[in-house]
């Protein structure tokens, strides 16, 4: 394959998981890896690289659409935004000195994981909980417009979310994700924010822990140029026409099968990574 | 970031609603631009180098002048089409980094002086990761 067949068919394959990742809300990096290194043998070093770019380029593509809607909680975002870029850089120095086989492993897991809760509807947190202490103190607490106009909530939980939020950002430092499916998991079910304030506070801190990872990966040279471009436009041109056509689009189908194809993928990274073949 | 009565507001959810709504215009407006150089160093790549067969299966790493942010900014000014799309991603890299920089200036603003305390905290490990030396 010469350098311009390549090119096109990965621009192809990161148009099609950009699509399928805005259209579901899992955003496109998850596939990405898994594309690049089981159907394209790429090395998971290089993948990972292109992955954290095209993560970057969609949180911060889709970020004016999200804030216009006015839910994004910016003192949770940022508070919560230093667990996470000290997990990114621990991950991300952690990813020098693993196995790429048990980057692969952990990787699959991850996004066992993630295929998991693409076709599971976490319950929405319980209302009517008192304010909390901590979040008092870091004045985490909010309102959020509903129908019935501004409905406050309080923020639970603070010492949990935040080591959570610390493990997703050793994911997403590690495997070159968003870590999107662990970031809601720390903001809905453990600090009990509610689903639209999460889900948009989360895309915010999605861009800014690749951030802080795609530093460290580009200073190591695990970015290559030649790569990472036709994953990063293919991933940004597919999550635009996701968006696009997402108020038309059967969700739930969608989410089912996309669940299914990474349910697949995931289980033949862990296989390769068994293996040793990645 | 400034009251209806244009005097600058204090502690204020509504002026944290104008701050973001002009910060995703200039995240998006920097994901565009980052695109374009991309995309631009992009096709200038393929049409000098279109038919060399491609090897990502062994991990080589790239080059110094590929990975460090001063090399980058030469290459691109020197017309180098690798290096222009790695400006290209270095330019998308930073965009968080201005919606970081620019929440700093919308919490102090607010005289919100903890968050301006916990913001450039955020960005001072940002900055770091992008000029610590590379330990491999």
């Amino acid at each position: 394959m010469n350098t311009l067949e390549f090119t096109l068919l990965i621009t192809l394959g990161s148009f099609l998981a950009g699509m399928l990742g805005s259209l579901t809300g899992l955003g496109g990096g998850v596939v990405i890896v898994p594309l690049l290194t089981l159907l394209f043998g790429v090395d998971i070093r290089y993948a990972i690289g292109a992955s954290l770019v095209s993560v970057i380029a969609t949180s911060s593509g889709a970020a004016a659409a999200y804030l216009r809607e006015g839910y994004s909680n910016m003192r949770v975002g940022m508070f919560l935004e230093i667990a996470t870029t000290v997990g990114a850089v621990s991950g991300a120095f952690l990813a020098g000195y693993l196995h790429t086989s048990i980057i692969a492993i952990v990787f699959g897991v991850v996004l066992l994981y993630s295929a998991y809760t693409s076709t599971h509807t976490l319950a929405d947190p319980p209302e009517g909980m008192g304010p909390d202490r901590i979040a008092t103190l870091l004045r985490l607490d909010s309102s959020y417009p509903t129908s019935d106009g501004l409905k406050p909530y309080h923020v639970r939980n603070v010492p949990l979310g935040f080591g959570l939020m610390y493990v997703a950002g050793v994911l997403s430092g590690l495997l070159g994700i968003g870590s999107g499916a662990v970031k809601v998991l720390a903001m809905d079910q453990a600090m009990k924010i509610p689903f639209k304030v999460s889900t948009t506070t989360s895309n915010f801190m999605i861009g800014v822990t690749a951030a802080a990872s795609a530093g460290i990966y580009l200073r190591r040279g695990y970015i290559d140029p030649g790569l990472a471009m036709p994953v990063m436009l293919g991933v940004l041109a597919g999550a635009l026409v996701g968006a696009k056509i997402l108020p038309g689009a059967k969700v739930r189908t969608l989410r089912m099968v996309f669940g299914v194809v990474i349910a697949a993928l995931a289980m033949e990274m862990i296989f390769q990574g068994v293996r040793g073949k990645l | 970031m400034t009251g209806a009565d244009g005097r600058p507001a204090v502690g204020g959810r509504v002026d944290d609603k104008s701050v973001e709504i002009f910060l995703g215009k200039l995240l998006r407006w920097g994901v565009l631009l980052a695109a374009l150089v991309v995309f631009v160093g992009g096709v200038w790549f393929l049409s000098e180098s279109y038919d060399v067969p491609q090897n990502y299966k062994t991990f080589r790493g790239e080059p110094t002048e590929l990975r460090a942010v001063p090399l980058i900014v030469h290459q691109a000014i020197t017309l180098r089409p690798l290096g222009l799309i790695q400006f290209g991603l270095l330019l998308l890299i930073a965009t968080p980094v201005a919606r970081v920089l620019f929440s700093v200036l919308g919490f102090g603003l607010e005289r919100d002086w903890m968050y301006v305390v916990i913001t450039l905290l955020v960005l001072a490990l940002l900055i770091y990761t992008l000029t610590s030396r590379s330990s491999t």
